[in-house]
């Protein structure tokens, strides 16, 4: 074990891979001589060559569809998209290319995997702070991940190389400086699909992803001082869903708080609390609360970003709530 | 003259572009009968562009195509009968009736594949091509696309880096003159578009398209250099759409002299020229026999065949979400 950040973590997954497989290489803006504009590709050109790690043109749309054809023909491609409010240009590849091949040939697989990073909380701007979740979540035959802290970031990145299907790996830029222990054994995966509960409680359960896992334990620190028991659930992977790990949490509290850090209408968060209406409306209490962004865009002086971000305080807020 | 294909190379083109031309036919009488399903894209006139060039390939290299792309399907050695029963629909096509006639992929053969978002198959390819290189092997990738999709931004984005990188791809653009109804001079400033690849710093050349040999020739120059590791080549293939955009067009926009002009100019007529010194009329009027036979066949064995049956997704299936498809 090794205390180290959530980027020096993603570095390690992705050296430890690249020198497992030949066929892994990383291409996209300014990850090669720079080291990535969030330093998550440091040294790797060094150690790998030009060749296998690709200081690319600004040319997201052809990236992301280079990618999917890499894949099929005998490469792992891990693209480095900068920002994840630059996905938009790039859902061609995925909505109408990489979604499709494995059920229509069948004998193709995809082994790629999309990093990219959003969210807010940095002053970055409407074009540079989403979290655009859904928009990905949203699309067969696509995983889709997003960890927290920096052991499941090296385990889930290492996993989602190995996978035989298109992979998105949402990273939040907050998170890159986050410390903690990382195991340096190279063969301990996290996998894909499997939520981990981060703290125990019987009253409501609060579901989350990325950085809002964080502002989740302070939310259940703020609800423990009114002794009210919230269970923390981090997802860790939003596409394929860990849904025995929610409903075997909301049969012991009976009450579920969704938390994503994207916009509210048709959100992530709308299909978390749908799906827990499928498949465990028998044991809540009460109706699934939502905590969001609003359906607005993310401001850039930091009162007007502060008061937009999902919070430890409204999620108390709307546990709260949900136990009235 | 350097790079000419063999007699029995241009044989077997001449045989694979008169199953085309009967694979279109039949195609569209069974449109009108009412026996197909969605639309279908037909490539008449231009089955020399991906005749003549996939001609050179071998089975190893890859191959990505258009939602108009049964030349390149038959020509990269797509069984007949696969595609023909894919088009209808059958549980024996190709991709068991999943993709239809626009998404047709193989991957044994290298062909992956058709690709209907127009300007979709130009970074498919050039992704290919980096693996290919990633992977330090001598295979090409091979992209057909057309002059409505040149002119998409996505097209300029993957030539830039195929030429930056030196990537061992060939651009075989079909200029078929048409991008669905509207004609090349409404979309674009210049009449040749291979004039961009200068900007891309790769060799560019104009071809006949509707000459096997000579597409043949071009682009067998054009692999060599990708497979010696000197990058991508722009092959423009000057040719004419004689159909409509699909089966769907009601026409009026193609003017009668252009058509007469190009029927005269048709593919496997300057075939049949180009051969007629080398080979008797009898012989060639047999392979053209056999081809229509071949095509016949595999239009009866599809329309017999089985429709397919949706099958649900198990848990692990990238398609399933869970658990209602256990």
């Amino acid at each position: 074990m090794a205390m180290m950040r959530y980027a020096e973590a993603l570095n390690q997954a992705l050296r430890e891979e690249m020198q497992r497989d030949s066929s892994v290489f990383l291409f996209g803006e300014d990850i090669g001589r720079y080291g990535g504009v969030f330093k998550v590709t440091k040294g790797l050109m060094d150690e790998f060559g030009e060749s296998r790690v690709r200081d690319t043109p600004i040319s997201e749309q052809a990236l992301a569809a280079m990618a999917v054809t890499a894949s099929m023909t005998g490469t792992r491609p891990v693209l480095e998209i900068m920002y994840a409010d630059f996905m938009p240009l790039v859902l061609d590849a995925l909505i109408n290319q990489a979604s499709i091949y494995e059920y229509l040939w069948q004998n193709v697989t995809m082994p790629f995997v999309l990093r990219t990073q959003g969210g807010g909380g940095a002053g970055a701007g409407a074009q540079h702070s989403k979290s655009l979740d859904s928009l990905v979540a949203h699309i067969p035959g696509i995983k889709v991940v997003a960890p927290v802290t920096p052991a499941d970031a090296k385990g889930l990145l290492k996993s989602a190389i190995r996978d035989s299907q298109p992979v998105i790996f949402l990273e939040h830029k907050l998170l890159y400086n986050l410390r903690d222990e990382v195991s340096d054994d190279p063969e301990l995966l996290v996998p894909i699909g499997k939520a981990k509960t981060v703290r125990e409680g019987t009253d409501v359960s609060i579901f989350a992803t990325s950085r809002m896992v964080l502002e989740s334990q302070k939310a259940a620190e703020l609800l423990a001082q009114d002794g009210i028991s919230a269970e923390v659930i981090d997802l860790r992977t939003l596409r394929p869903l860990d849904l025995d790990a929610i409903t075997a949490s909301i049969a012991r509290t009976h009450h579920a708080v969704v938390v994503n850090e994207g916009w509210r209408f048709c959100g992530y968060a709308a299909e978390l609390s749908a799906t827990i209406m499928d498949f465990a409306f028998d044991n809540l209490d009460a109706p699934v609360a939502r905590v969001t962004l609003p359906d607005m865009p993310v401001p850039y002086a930091e009162p007007l970003e502060l008061s937009v971000l999902p919070n430890a305080a409204r999620i108390a807020d709307a546990a709260r709530a949900t136990l009235k | 003259m350097k790079n000419s294909p063999s007699l029995d190379e241009q044989l077997e083109m001449h045989r694979k572009m008169v199953i085309v031309r009967r694979l279109e036919e039949r195609l569209g009488e069974l449109h009108k009968a009412g026996r197909t399903r969605g639309p279908i894209h037909r490539c008449d006139g231009q089955e020399a562009v991906g005749i003549g060039a996939t001609a050179v390939l071998g089975t190893s290299d890859f191959v990505t195509s258009t939602h108009r792309g049964h030349a390149h399907y038959i020509g990269k050695g797509v069984d007949i009968r696969g595609v023909t029963a894919e088009i209808l629909g059958r549980a024996t096509g190709t991709c068991g009736g999943r993709a239809g006639h626009m998404l047709i992929g193989d991957r044994d053969n290298g062909m992956i594949g058709g690709n209907a978002i127009v300007g979709g198959s130009i970074p498919a390819a050039t992704g290919m091509a980096l693996s290919i290189q990633v992977r330090g092997t001598a295979d090409v990738a091979m992209c057909f696309f057309g002059d409505g999709a040149a002119q998409t931004g996505i097209c300029h984005e993957s030539m830039n880096m195929a030429g930056l990188w030196k990537l061992p791809v060939v651009f075989i653009l079909e200029h078929n003159q048409f991008g669905l109804t509207v004609h090349h001079t409404v979309q674009s400033p210049v009449a040749d578009l291979s004039i961009r690849a200068a900007g891309y710093a790769m060799p560019a050349e104009i071809v006949d398209g509707n000459d096997t040999v000579a597409m043949y020739r071009a682009v067998a120059t054009a692999v060599e250099r990708a497979r010696r590791g000197e990058g991508p080549t722009l092959i423009e293939a000057k040719t004419y759409r004689m159909q409509g955009f699909s089966t769907s067009d009601m026409g009026g926009y193609q003017s009668d002299a252009d058509l007469a002009e190009w029927n005269r100019r048709d593919p496997i007529q300057v075939s049949r020229r180009g051969l007629a010194d080398a080979v008797s009329a009898e012989r060639l009027d047999q392979i053209e026999a056999g081809a229509v036979a071949e095509v016949d066949a595999a239009v009866e064995e599809a329309l017999a065949a089985p429709l397919p049956t949706f099958e649900l997704f198990t848990r692990s299936s990238p398609y399933a979400t869970a658990p209602e498809a256990v």
